[in-house]
């Protein structure tokens, strides 16, 4: 019984010696087989990826000018645990900070998601390139610092900050989005640096190296076979011609409102001006947050780009597309004749200033009558024969969209809003079923009402009627080197539902707008260039008219189509109509015919003229 | 000649050949854990590796010594080097140099050893010698009282020393001493103890107190067949701790939930005793018994636990026990050392391969987490063979301890595999998760002179008494 028993005791300790190791085998297949977070962590822990940054694209002008180009600066980096004691008042006065600002500097770093005091954190980003010769030859007094290059935007023309657009870090968000971004990353956040955002940036590098537990770099991994070398951003060259956009930006000083110049044989925007306009150069790098607080406070609103983004009722350039419509329809003719006694009487009427009557369709073209396009326009919505106020209404608006209104252009920059063109259901929604007619929307007819349009829709319309009747989609950039063309949806043609042999009687009483006096827009005449152009006189809500006027030259194969928008700066022929003449001469001839013209464009100031008829 | 052969043959290959074998791979660990390109010549001895190596020759002088000696010197000497090993053990703790906070290391001119690590064999033999004598009854008090005293001696001195870990190993001797006779409730109940332990550290001690007065009322009706008075028992408890509970609560006394609880367990238990000394029902007071025991057992640890123990061993446990986790903080370790041996997969990552100790992500690497690098760089498969490699050695002492006619080597060998087995199992278990991480080397594979040698010793003293046989 005894010698059972302890027989029995040898199998139980063998037992639970066999049954522990069973268990720590069994661990380690759980471990080392089933879970494979381990070994997710354990590449974590060892390989540091550390991305090469390519330089950016640089941008040129359509002549070949570089404007945007990169300059080199430096992040100061900090990696806590081997800081060692050093001259706090020498470190600061190198950097321009104070003794505080150091010790802040430290606070901060700790707050950074992921911060780690093995690693390198931003202790002072965009070190200019002066300070940091400065600090290079004093580097090795402060132990744990160190510097990482990086690359910021500067301008060799103070110019088109808003076609440009700016850099910035990603944040949160952008990473969340697209997993190319990492935190302290760079993205174009407006303009074509946005838009053009994967062809500027290039492709970053990553070099991989092996670190220990104090994240001390112990070699490259695997000889560098997994290390990509960057790919520098490709060069962009743009539309714009920098001249041109220059001239155009000091034209507009002192006056809000906007410039867009197509090339109209091609689609190529050879100026888009946004005014007041500012130096893209305040936002780059460490200034550019509080710069862009400024800006964004200024009651101007410097940073709303007007050529794209402001909805602007058309006036009378839109007479034009009513008197196309109209041809096209059959309901006026080129030798139709209408009398003006000072305005359209019926309805609640609308108003028309001084001018010969009756007018042929061209003259009323050349003197911009307001009242024989009223009769245009409910000659279109209400012809006989065709059906019903709702199916005619229809196809006007088709066919004023036909124009490139009432919908985004498609411009290859972000931000670009589709204006309006009013439908049938809009009407029936604000009256009611049936409760409108032509008359409710007479003011359709000289551009005014429910339309809404851009200065790039109207500088594409003017660009349409250089062409007699087609356009391609406006676009800013023109060549991306290194690849070939661009994309295709720039040269496809748009043709207007109306026939081109319609767009004659326009350009003939454009041309004589200009040319011919009694013209509204004489002032804009050149001595050997043939200017077509059309005024308008925009009524707001907001304040005084605007002054638009758009225009193209020469009359024929013309090479500039124009649009101008100064706001609440009155009578089209007024401003509008002297500074698209100026772009003309200056684009077509690069010299200044009128300097006393010029003089007075640039010595207006035509700022806070928001009350009306004051 | 002949006599040669057979001087050879006796011994028992076996373990010699697995000892080999374990302390070659050790030394190869070693190396590729502080492997760098600097230094990686096998033969530096600037580096671990090349002082293991070192290490490793004198420990074969030292087996071969052990061998050569008449096996009488173990048995009679056997108190002599157990007092030998105490008075070290007192210097090293009067005149140690601290390493990791413990006074365990004595200087010997230019070499440290750890007293600790050589008390081990001498315990052993000084236990084996008083519970190989003929005819000793393990159960007796006398006996209790003798084998306590030797076990706890240097349990106290290695505890004053500050190092837990090496004190602990001690009591795995409870395997040695159960196969030598102490009964089998005495093993269940400190099994029970192990797991009420645990128990304690994660559940509040309202819900011990109630575990543990249902296990006794359970136990009671199992065992005393008197359900209707067990019912009638653990009900008017219950009624005491409502009756309690609402003293407590509106007479202002604030009573903390568990003490309620463990009044109105403890409340009847007079009533109960004077009804068993009536009845005559001796269960009675053995499970009062119990209760009482085990109740306070579990009141020592919960105080021991949140009051005495050091919060760093109170997070490691509770790290190891789930309750809570911070991989970057006192739970580094032991995350750092499972992401290492899980990265090794199957076959692991190669021989030298291992990134994940070669770059010290792993602290201890070559020391106490050794494991790691043969779990990163062999893998699932290398691990596994490291680990039967130590299964069938320490199978195979108990094996040949059995085969023993004298009580002496018997009793000396199943001490050797209990601590070889506490070894292994508490330095693997904790590299992987699965005990609190315990600063004890894995035996032939850590780096070190003093732990190389005293396993050395205490194997070889056994191959030397079997041999002997």
């Amino acid at each position: 019984m005894q010698l059972n028993i302890t027989t029995d005791k040898k199998y139980i300790i063998a037992g639970i010696v066999l049954i522990a190791f069973i268990i720590i085998v069994i661990k380690l297949f759980i471990i080392q087989i089933l879970e494979q977070s381990y070994k997710l962590s354990a590449s974590n822990n060892v390989l540091r990826y550390i991305p090469q940054y390519p330089a950016r694209g640089l941008i040129y002008d359509r002549k070949g000018n570089l404007i945007v180009c990169n300059q080199a600066t430096y992040d100061l980096m900090v990696v806590k645990n081997e800081v060692k004691a050093f001259d706090t008042t020498e470190f600061a006065s190198i950097l321009g900070l104070s003794k505080d600002q150091v010790k802040d500097g430290f606070v901060q770093i700790r707050r950074v998601k992921g911060y780690s005091p093995f690693k390198p954190s931003v202790f002072l980003k965009q070190i200019p390139a002066k300070t940091y010769a400065i600090l290079q030859e004093k580097l090795y007094k402060f132990p744990g610092f160190e510097v990482h290059p990086r690359t910021l935007r500067t301008y060799n023309k103070k110019i088109a900050g808003h076609l440009f657009g700016y850099i910035g870090e990603v944040d949160d968000d952008m990473i969340s989005k697209n997993s190319y971004y990492q935190l302290g990353d760079y993205i174009g956040i407006n303009g074509l640096e946005k838009s053009y955002e994967k062809v500027l940036r290039g492709k970053k590098g990553v070099n991989i190296y092996m670190v220990d537990v104090h994240n001390r770099i112990k070699g490259s991994y695997e000889e560098g076979k997994f290390d990509t070398t960057a790919v520098v951003g490709k060069d962009i060259v743009c539309t714009i011609d920098a001249d041109l956009q220059e001239y155009g930006e000091k034209l507009m000083r002192n006056k809000i409102g906007s410039i867009v110049a197509i090339e109209p044989s091609t689609g190529e925007v050879l100026a888009l001006i946004s005014s007041p306009s500012y130096d893209p150069e305040l936002l780059v790098g460490r200034d550019r947050a509080y710069n862009y607080k400024i800006l964004q406070g200024d009651t101007l609103k410097p940073i709303f780009n007007r050529a794209l983004m402001a909805p602007y009722p058309p006036g009378s350039t839109f007479k034009i597309v009513n008197g196309l419509i109209g041809l096209q329809d059959g309901v006026v003719y080129p030798t139709t004749h209408y009398g003006c006694a000072g305005g359209y009487p019926y309805g609640r009427g609308v108003g028309c200033h001084i001018h010969p009557s009756p007018l042929s369709f061209i003259q009323a073209i050349q003197m911009s009558c307001n009242t024989y396009f009223c009769y245009v326009f409910r000659s279109i919505i209400d012809k006989s024969g065709y059906g019903t106020i709702e199916i005619n209404f229809s196809n006007w608006e088709k066919n004023v969209k036909s124009f490139g209104f009432g919908n985004r252009l498609g411009i290859d920059l972000p931000n670009e809003t589709r204006g309006n063109v009013p439908t049938v259901s809009y009407y029936d929604r604000y009256y009611h079923k049936g409760g409108w007619n032509s008359l409710s929307i007479i003011s359709l007819s000289i551009g005014q009402g429910e339309l809404g349009t851009t200065p790039l829709q109207i500088a594409n319309l003017a660009a349409t009627i250089a062409n007699r009747g087609f356009f391609y989609t406006p676009h800013v950039v023109k060549e991306i080197k290194g690849e070939a063309g661009i994309d295709p949806k720039y040269i496809e043609r748009h043709t207007t539902t109306v026939d081109s042999t319609w767009f004659n009687y326009i350009v003939d009483g454009m041309e004589m707008a200009v040319n011919v006096p009694g013209g509204t827009g004489t002032i804009a005449a050149l001595p050997k260039i043939k200017v077509c152009g059309k005024t308008g006189t925009a009524q707001n809500p907001h304040g005084a008219d605007h002054s638009v006027f758009i225009a193209f030259a020469p009359k024929e194969k013309p090479k500039i189509a124009i649009a101008v928008y100064v706001e609440n700066a009155g009578f089209g022929g007024t401003w509008a109509a002297p500074i698209a003449s100026l772009m003309i001469e200056k684009y077509l001839t690069d010299s200044i015919s009128r300097p006393e013209l010029e003089k007075m464009i640039f010595d207006a100031i035509l700022l806070n003229r928001y009350a009306r008829k004051k | 000649m002949q006599e040669r052969n057979r001087a050879w043959r006796g011994l028992d290959w076996p373990i010699i050949f697995i000892y080999l074998l374990l302390v070659f791979m050790g030394w190869l660990n070693i190396y590729a854990a502080v492997y760098s390109d600097e230094h990686s010549s096998i033969l530096d001895f600037t580096q671990r590796y090349g002082m293991q190596l070192i290490w490793i020759f004198f420990a074969f002088a030292l087996a071969i010594v052990i061998l050569m000696l008449d096996r009488r010197i173990y048995f009679v000497f056997a108190y002599f080097f157990y007092g030998i090993s105490i008075i070290f053990l007192i210097a090293a703790l009067l005149f140690g140099r601290v390493v990791n906070g413990a006074h365990s290391w004595l200087q010997i001119g230019s070499v440290g050893i750890q007293p600790a690590e050589f008390a081990k064999f001498a315990t052993v033999l000084a236990l084996a010698k008083l519970i190989g004598v003929y005819n000793f009854k393990i159960l007796q008090p006398n006996s209790i009282l003798k084998i306590c005293a030797i076990l706890f001696l240097p349990v106290v001195i290695i505890l004053l020393q500050n190092d837990t870990g090496s004190a602990m190993v001690y009591l795995v001797l409870i395997l040695m001493l159960y196969r030598e006779g102490l009964p089998n409730w005495f093993m269940l109940f400190l099994a029970f103890m192990v797991l009420l332990f645990i128990l304690v550290i994660i559940y509040s001690m309202t819900t011990i107190y109630i575990l543990l007065f249902s296990l006794t009322i359970i136990l009671f009706i199992i065992y005393g067949n008197k359900t209707k008075e067990a019912i009638i028992y653990a009900f008017s408890s219950a009624i005491a701790g409502v009756i309690i509970y609402l003293i407590s609560k509106y007479g202002g006394y604030s009573l903390s939930l568990d003490k309620i609880v463990l009044i109105s367990a403890f409340i009847g238990i007079p009533l109960v005793l004077i009804y068993a000394f009536f009845r005559r029902i001796k269960l009675i007071y053995y499970l009062s018994l119990f209760l009482f025991v085990t109740s306070s057992f579990a009141l020592t640890v919960d105080y021991g636990f949140h009051r005495i123990l050091p919060i760093h061993q109170q997070k490691r446990l509770n790290d190891l026990l789930g309750i809570e986790a911070d991989p970057q903080g006192w739970g580094y370790n032991v995350n750092q050392s499972k992401i290492a041996i899980g990265s090794g997969g199957f076959f692991g990552k190669g021989y030298l391969q291992g990134t994940q100790t070669k770059f010290n992500f792993v602290p201890e690497q070559s020391t106490d987490f050794i494991f790691c690098t043969v779990g990163e760089e062999w893998g699932f498969l290398g691990s596994t063979v490291v680990i039967a490699l130590f299964a069938i050695l320490i199978l195979r002492i108990i094996m040949i301890a059995e085969r023993q006619q004298e009580a002496f080597a018997r009793v000396y060998g199943y001490g050797v595999a209990s601590i070889i087995f506490f070894h292994v199992v508490v330095n693997v278990g904790m590299t992987i998760g699965l005990f609190p991480v315990i600063g004890i080397p894995l035996p032939f594979f850590s780096y070190g002179g003093s732990s190389l040698w005293a396993f050395t010793i205490l194997l070889f003293i056994f191959v030397k008494l079997d041999y002997s046989r």
